[in-house]
């Protein structure tokens, strides 16, 4: 036997292209099986989409088509209205593993690793044998370039097979063609699914997708506001590996050290950059360049010893609670639900990147009562299809007792049974996944304790919901009781007696016994120009829904009453006209000092809000302050701010 | 026969209204009381023999919606039975339930809400429902034997009916109302009443002719015997002093026919004594028939259990007879018809059963 040596060894040693590796690795990336294939696929580019069009200021407007041939082929079809991306660009996006203008930024998008479009490629080369197809139109009246290429997969490069002009209809855009093996029949129950589910964190993209049978399902644009503009962060030293903390000291202009921690990172100022050069033994004037190894690690250490802020979120663009709400009432509208409720956590931290957490509830309607509810879970905007079990998501809503709030859950642990459906969205400038494929959320305890808390504030809405509709049914009753059948009884009484018409003031206050509260919410559409939001830039739009609400207080008591009125208000809205007038407005409440009410008499308010939908704002949710608040029906004890 | 004075009835009714008017004048909120009608609320009445309403009471009141509704039905009702009398009309209870639909908001809905706050009125004003000018629609059922009635006809004639001679073999109809102002009963030659529960065995006993060759007049139930049936049966036992007999089924509900036309029914307790016949007898089928008679039998079913436990605990069936039929049955599980008999042949009946309970029960006069 020859002996083998390095010099042997070395020959077969040889650098392994990234497209390889995929090629050899396609499951990591959700090409697993053909079924998961078709819809990764689509995710991948309708990901894209998304984000090209945002990076612009654009409404995205997006086409999906999936065709089906015979023998497992399908081709799928995705256009935007983005940008479109300039020609020299195109092979590198669509041919090159690893490349992308996201990676390197800290702030929340949707894809972020450079591998997501170029692997539809290479899987769709690998598995057909067919080139992808590429239009892109940059400028309005300039022709579109169309191209084709395939993937080198030694040097990871595309190679361009053919290139030409073309003309195309819209002003810009970008329209892929990839034809891939995939399993339409079973994956097609998916794509809808994927579809609708971005159609609700997404309100303000329109998707038109038409299925192999031809048929075309419209997912409506909600809102016509694109998403705040997530801005790009420095990173927080909290978050920062020991590698790129030494990278970034070898990259930075800085001289001192101090000023390095202050200028590359964000939350340190002068009193954190201090003490974190004091905890790590290390002098503030050094240069970063001329550091150990030794003292990188003592600075990194020191780090988490330091109370460094939170950094601040504006790297983070969450949904906001109301237009949950009215996507999943869009979404939903078939369902008919009883509520959809919502809630929202202030932003938080895990290893120093942000991320907030929004929960939305649909309860009742259509829904199965005997089944699981159903868990959607999105990260950044994108839904989450697959490996529902192994992500966070799951396994927090798993861990709250259910039970305490009213739902199916045998042992108090698990999937709650119900007519439900449980919506979670993260959003963070890194979303922890378990893998590359980017299915589920890793097991982080801070993220797993927020959704915790979204999801049992969600509850104890819903409670309190229930509880407040039962309550006004009840009440309901009486006032039916009072205003209907009783004066009629009177009548008739008086009628058959000859006699006159007995006053019913005093029984009606005897049955009744409460302050009475109730409000009707109206809708107007109006012409004029309105105020829509308050915070600077002010928008104004020329034309908007008005929300209405009238509160009717009432008192059914025997003595005069005379007490605060407190009706909350999203924070998305502007507040107009006010009748009578407030005692006190903020950004959450009105307030009103009202005049005393004499028994059997009552006091109209009314309010406006703008900067809403129609339908956003249903309920009121009214309190009251110095009356007991059992003599009230249709308010709360106001609890302070 | 006099024209019926419907003064009475007209202040009774203004007493409802009136109680009414004044709690709001008195700003109390609007309430009646009336007895709580239910198993649970049955006394015997010692000087009529018969059961009737405890001293339970419920009170509807104004302070609930569905009391508010009842109070506003009440208004509607008495206000209602006031037109009839002045116009001198009576409708039958159905066709009060139709005239509801117009009462907007006090409209019933269904014709068991307004039959009940009808007999809810009689309970109130102790008056009965033909004082109210309501009837029912089902019509009376059928009687045959040697019996002359005088009838009031609607061309206000009188005419004289014998219950052999001048009907056929379905026999006379008994009317809807069966009251001295309708009805007389002229003559009656008979040993005994047999209550009868099924068509089928009333026209056995007729094609038999059980009535003359025993002397008795055979009266069909129909079932749940109406009130006019149990009213005639009552009359005629008390003015031609004629004993009753009570042949049904052999199950619990049977024995609930017998019991509303023996002690008095449920629903009607608060007029037992004008419906009621407490002298009345059990001739059978009874559970211990079965047994001597070897009668063809069908199980009880789970509804028949619950019936006989809960006449178990009714105050009307608590006398050593039924105590002891009813846990025979319950032991037997097992139950039988009136027309089982005709196992040993059509004429078993009229020929030996019959005449054998008639004598046990010593009614027999060879």
């Amino acid at each position: 036997m020859t002996k083998i040596t390095a010099h042997d060894l070395a020959k077969k040693q040889k650098e392994i292209s990234v497209a390889e590796f995929f090629e050899r690795n396609k499951h990591i990336l959700g090409f697993g099986n053909a079924t998961r294939a078709l819809i990764t696929s689509i995710k991948e580019g309708v990901d894209n989409a998304l984000d090209s069009c945002e990076e612009v200021n654009v409404l995205p407007d997006i086409y999906v088509e999936v065709k089906n041939h015979e023998d497992g082929e399908c081709k799928i079809i995705i256009e935007d209205n983005g940008p479109g991306i300039v020609k020299k660009q195109i092979p590198h996006i669509f041919g090159r593993l690893l490349y992308g203008s996201r990676f390197h930024a800290i702030r929340q998008s949707r894809g972020q690793q450079g591998i997501g479009i170029s692997a539809v490629v290479l899987y769709g080369q690998l598995t057909t044998g067919k080139h992808a197809k590429v239009i892109s139109k940059v400028e309005e009246d300039r022709p579109a370039v169309i191209l084709e290429l395939v993937i080198d997969t030694n040097r990871n490069r595309a190679e361009v097979l053919n290139r030409n002009t073309v003309h195309w209809d819209k002003p810009s855009g970008t329209r892929i063609e990839i034809s891939i093996i995939a399993d339409y029949k079973r994956g097609k129950r998916f794509v809808y699914d994927y579809l609708q589910s971005t159609s609700i964190v997404n309100p303000h993209a329109q998707i038109t997708y038409k299925d192999a049978e031809g048929t075309v399902h419209f997912f409506e644009r909600t809102t016509e506001t694109l998403p705040r503009k997530a801005v790009e962060i420095k990173p927080h030293p909290y978050g920062v590996e020991l590698g790129t903390l030494i990278k970034m000291a070898k990259h930075t202009k800085a001289r001192k050290l101090s000023s390095f921690l202050k200028t590359e990172f964000s939350s340190m100022g002068d009193r954190t950059t201090k003490t974190a050069c004091e905890k790590a033994g290390l002098d503030r004037n050094i240069n970063p360049k001329e550091m150990s190894r030794e003292d990188f690690l003592a600075l990194h250490k020191a780090f988490k010893k330091v109370k460094i802020m939170a950094p601040s979120n504006d790297c983070l663009s969450p949904i906001g609670e109301t237009l949950i709400r009215r996507s999943l009432k869009h979404e939903t509208e078939e369902i008919s639900p009883e509520f959809i409720i919502t809630a929202s956590r202030p932003s938080s931290v895990y290893s120093g990147n942000p991320f907030q957490i929004e929960v939305g509830l649909v309860y009742g309607g259509n829904l199965p009562k005997d089944r699981s509810v159903k868990i959607m879970r999105f990260a950044n905007r994108v839904p989450l299809l697959y490996q529902q079990g192994g992500c966070i998501i799951t396994s927090a809503i798993s861990s709250i007792d259910w039970r305490r709030y009213g739902m199916d859950q045998p042992s108090g642990k698990g999937i709650p049974t119900g007519p439900a459906i449980f919506l979670t969205h993260i959003s963070s400038t890194q979303i922890p996944f378990t893998s590359e494929s980017k299915e589920a959320i890793a097991d982080i305890p801070e993220i797993e304790n927020e959704i915790k808390l979204a999801f049992r504030e969600c509850a104890r809405k819903v409670q309190k919901h229930i509880h407040k509709k039962v309550r006004r049914k009840k009440t309901r009753e009486k006032f039916d009781l009072i205003t209907k059948i009783l004066p009629e009884i009177a009548k008739k009484s008086a009628h058959m007696l000859d006699k006159p018409v007995p006053s019913l003031d005093a029984v009606i206050t005897k049955i009744m016994d409460v302050v009475w509260i109730e409000d009707v919410i109206t809708y107007e559409k109006v012409d004029r120009v309105i105020q829509t939001t308050l915070i600077e830039p002010v928008e104004e739009k020329q034309q908007g829904v008005i929300t209405k609400s009238k509160i009717m207080v009432v008192n059914y008591k025997r003595t005069p009453q005379k007490f605060n009125l407190y009706a909350l208000i999203p924070e998305d809205a502007v507040i107009g006209a006010v009748e009578p007038k407030p005692s006190k407005i903020t950004s959450n409440y009105i307030k009103w000092g009202l005049g005393t009410i004499q028994p059997a008499n009552k006091i109209d308010v009314n309010f406006e809000l703008a900067g809403l939908g129609q339908g956003d704002f249903d309920e009121n949710d009214l309190y009251i302050e110095n009356i007991n608040p059992t003599y009230v029906i249709g308010a709360d004890k106001w609890e302070g701010d | 026969m006099v024209k019926k004075d419907y003064t009475n009835v007209l202040n009774k009714i203004d007493m409802i209204a009136s109680k009414i008017y004044d709690d709001f004048q008195k700003t109390e909120i609007p309430y009646l009381n009336l007895p709580t009608r239910s198993k649970s609320n049955i006394k015997f009445d010692d000087k009529f023999n018969v059961w009737k309403y405890g001293k339970k009471t419920i009170e509807r009141s104004a302070k609930s919606l569905d009391g508010a509704y009842m109070l506003l039905r009440t208004m509607y009702m008495t206000d209602f039975i006031k037109e009839m009398i002045r116009i001198n009309k009576s409708s039958t209870l159905r066709e009060m339930y139709y005239i509801s639909e117009g009462w907007d908001m006090a409209k019933f809905h269904t014709q068991q809400e307004s039959n009940m706050l009808a007999e809810d009125l009689e309970v109130i004003t102790n008056c009965m429902r033909e004082d109210f000018k309501l009837r029912p629609e089902e019509d009376g059922s059928r009687v045959i034997g040697n019996l002359t009635i005088e009838e009031m006809t609607r061309n206000k004639t009188k005419k004289k009916i014998h219950c052999q001679d001048d009907v056929g073999d379905s026999g006379y109809t008994i009317p809807y109302n069966v009251e001295p102002e309708k009805i007389t009963f002229k003559s009656a030659d008979a040993d005994y009443i047999i209550a009868i529960e099924t068509g089928g065995m009333f026209d056995r006993l007729v094609e038999n002719g059980f009535d003359t060759s025993h002397r008795a007049i055979l009266v069909h139930l129909k079932g749940q015997p109406a009130r006019s049936t149990r009213r005639f049966i009552k009359r005629l036992n008390t003015e031609k002093n004629i004993p009753v007999l009570v042949f049904t089924d052999c199950d619990p509900w049977s024995y609930r026919i017998f019991a509303s036309v023996a002690y008095g029914a449920i629903k009607t307790a608060h007029i037992s004594e004008y419906l009621a016949t407490p002298e009345s007898q059990y001739l059978g089928v009874t559970p211990s028939d079965i047994e001597n008679y070897d009668l063809p039998t069908d199980t009880l079913t789970k509804e028949d259990i619950n019936a006989l436990k809960s006449e178990l605990t009714d105050p009307r069936f608590q006398d050593s007879f039924w105590r002891g039929e009813i846990k025979l049955q319950l032991k037997m599980g097992k139950k039988s018809e009136q027309q089982a008999l005709a196992k040993y042949g059509l004429d078993y009946v009229t020929d030996t059963y019959l005449p054998e309970k008639l004598a046990e029960m010593g009614m027999s006069k060879k």
